[in-house]
């Protein structure tokens, strides 16, 4: 019942992600802390994450906080039938906070409806995973200085993919330029055009991936996956398309940044790793850093 | 209700008549609105002649008036039904259904991987436009849209 729950990034106001991004930036120089000392924090992991999941179990460590959990639904009570709300409900009552990944959708808010501890929401299906949208805000703010007036480029699965969508929700708040660029198949969908639409976003849509992207801050790139394609000709003929190689980043800006939610298949060529553009690494450890900023701000630290 | 012919479901003293209700969603109106349960005189009139809907439905409820949050629960299956209240055998006034700003455990999310359509949760709709109704879930943020709103 506890509001303090982040279950989609809309939760946030402007001011609560800057406020949230200023204390991940003090979590990032002072990582380990007592903050969660004598707290139990619940992990629930009712499908596998393990990124997401060590993610949050490392942040809630370094914070000294203790974890209970499972992590997946095989090793709890979901195989013997027992329904969210009643999984929730017992655990709410074992702890101060509860992290939890779900595969349906809505699961998350449903649970912060029904726990008395606030839920943080690890990923509900394909609907939200907050704390990822988090850290790729910091990854934007610690490499460009600000999230004002960026120029962002979105690239692969614009359909599909929760990460674009969330972040494109946290950004509008920051007057960004968006440019799409996917396969018609693949295409931002339309109730997101309405929002930008109606919140005077400038969007562009392209299909073609070139020297477009020289003028990018930010390229946020995502992983075109074949099981969204009806015929497997059509994926052949887009999956290799939008991969980004070393030599297409030679135009492109100093501060430009490369950031992808991970795991990469092939959309990104070995050979960028290397290039000082290349940042996906780095902001896969900037989510310990978010996601003990959400903590704190869920136990009001 | 004021011309000369003949009416196809009789006057009401006093009470409230909904008229222009899809005739396909009559008993689902009733039920909404809870008049299966209701203790008053209720009579109405199924598959009659409608200019705007081919054919409609008609529901004469006696000595019943009905809140404006009630009646506009109504609005998902009749966005164009009519509410005359009547006293003493007149129109003593008209309403439109307006839409509802939340839709609470009537439609069902379109969404088969929704929490609400795999655990028993009451829905919660937010109406994120009037015409045609479209429907955005509390938990799932999927849109339902008025071709698929289902009523629970």
């Amino acid at each position: 019942m506890d509001n303090k729950s982040l279950v989609s990034i809309d939760d946030y106001t402007k001011e609560e992600i800057l406020e949230v991004l200023a204390r991940a930036a003090e979590f990032e120089k002072n990582p380990n802390c007592s903050l969660l000392e004598g707290k139990v924090v619940a992990s629930l992991f009712f499908e596998p994450s393990t990124r997401t999941r060590l993610s949050f179990e490392t942040a809630i460590s370094r914070m000294g906080g203790r974890i209970v959990g499972f992590t997946d639904s095989s090793s709890s009570s979901v195989t013997k039938g027992e329904t969210l709300k009643d999984t929730t409900k017992m655990v709410s009552n074992y702890c101060d906070l509860i992290v939890m990944r779900h595969p349906i959708e809505g699961s998350a808010r449903y649970a912060s409806e029904v726990s008395d501890v606030p839920v943080i929401n690890a990923g509900d299906g394909a609907n939200q995973h907050p704390s990822q949208t988090m850290l790729d805000l910091y990854s934007i703010m610690k490499t460009q200085g600000t999230l004002e007036n960026l120029n962002i480029f979105m690239v692969g699965d614009l359909k599909y993919g929760r990460t674009v969508h969330s972040l494109l929700m946290a950004l509008s708040h920051f007057n960004p330029t968006f440019h799409f660029i996917a396969p018609p198949e693949l295409e931002i969908p339309r109730g997101y055009k309405i929002f930008m639409e109606k919140n005077n976003i400038k969007y562009f849509e392209h299909t073609e991936f070139n020297d477009i992207i020289n003028d990018a801050d930010i390229l946020y790139m995502t992983r075109v996956q074949k099981e969204r394609f009806a015929d497997p000709l059509e994926y052949e003929k887009v999956k290799n398309v939008y991969i980004l190689k070393n030599d297409m980043l030679n135009n492109t800006k100093d501060n430009m940044r490369i950031l992808h939610p991970l795991p990469r298949v092939n959309e990104i060529a070995v050979d960028v790793d290397t290039n000082p553009k290349a940042y996906y690494f780095e902001q896969a450890l900037n989510g310990v850093y978010a996601r003990q900023a959400i903590i704190a701000k869920a136990l009001n630290l | 209700m004021n011309t000369k012919k003949e009416l196809q479901v009789s006057a009401i003293e006093n009470g409230t008549v909904i008229d222009h209700i899809p005739a396909e969603y009559l008993f689902q109106v009733i039920t909404i609105l809870g008049l299966d349960k209701s203790k008053n005189s209720v009579t109405f009139g199924n598959n009659l002649e409608s200019k705007l809907l081919g054919k409609k439905a008609i529901i004469k409820i006696s000595n019943k008036f009905f809140e404006d949050e009630e009646i506009n629960k109504i609005s998902l299956i009749a966005p164009h039904a009519k509410l005359n209240i009547i006293r003493d055998y007149k129109v003593s006034e008209k309403k439109i259904v307006e839409s509802p700003e939340k839709v609470i455990g009537i439609a069902k999310c379109m969404n088969p991987k929704c929490i609400t359509n795999v655990e028993a949760v009451t829905t919660r709709f937010k109406v994120i436009n009037n015409s045609p109704i479209t429907l955005k879930c509390h938990y799932c943020e999927k849109i339902t849209d008025h071709k698929n709103i289902e009523i629970v």
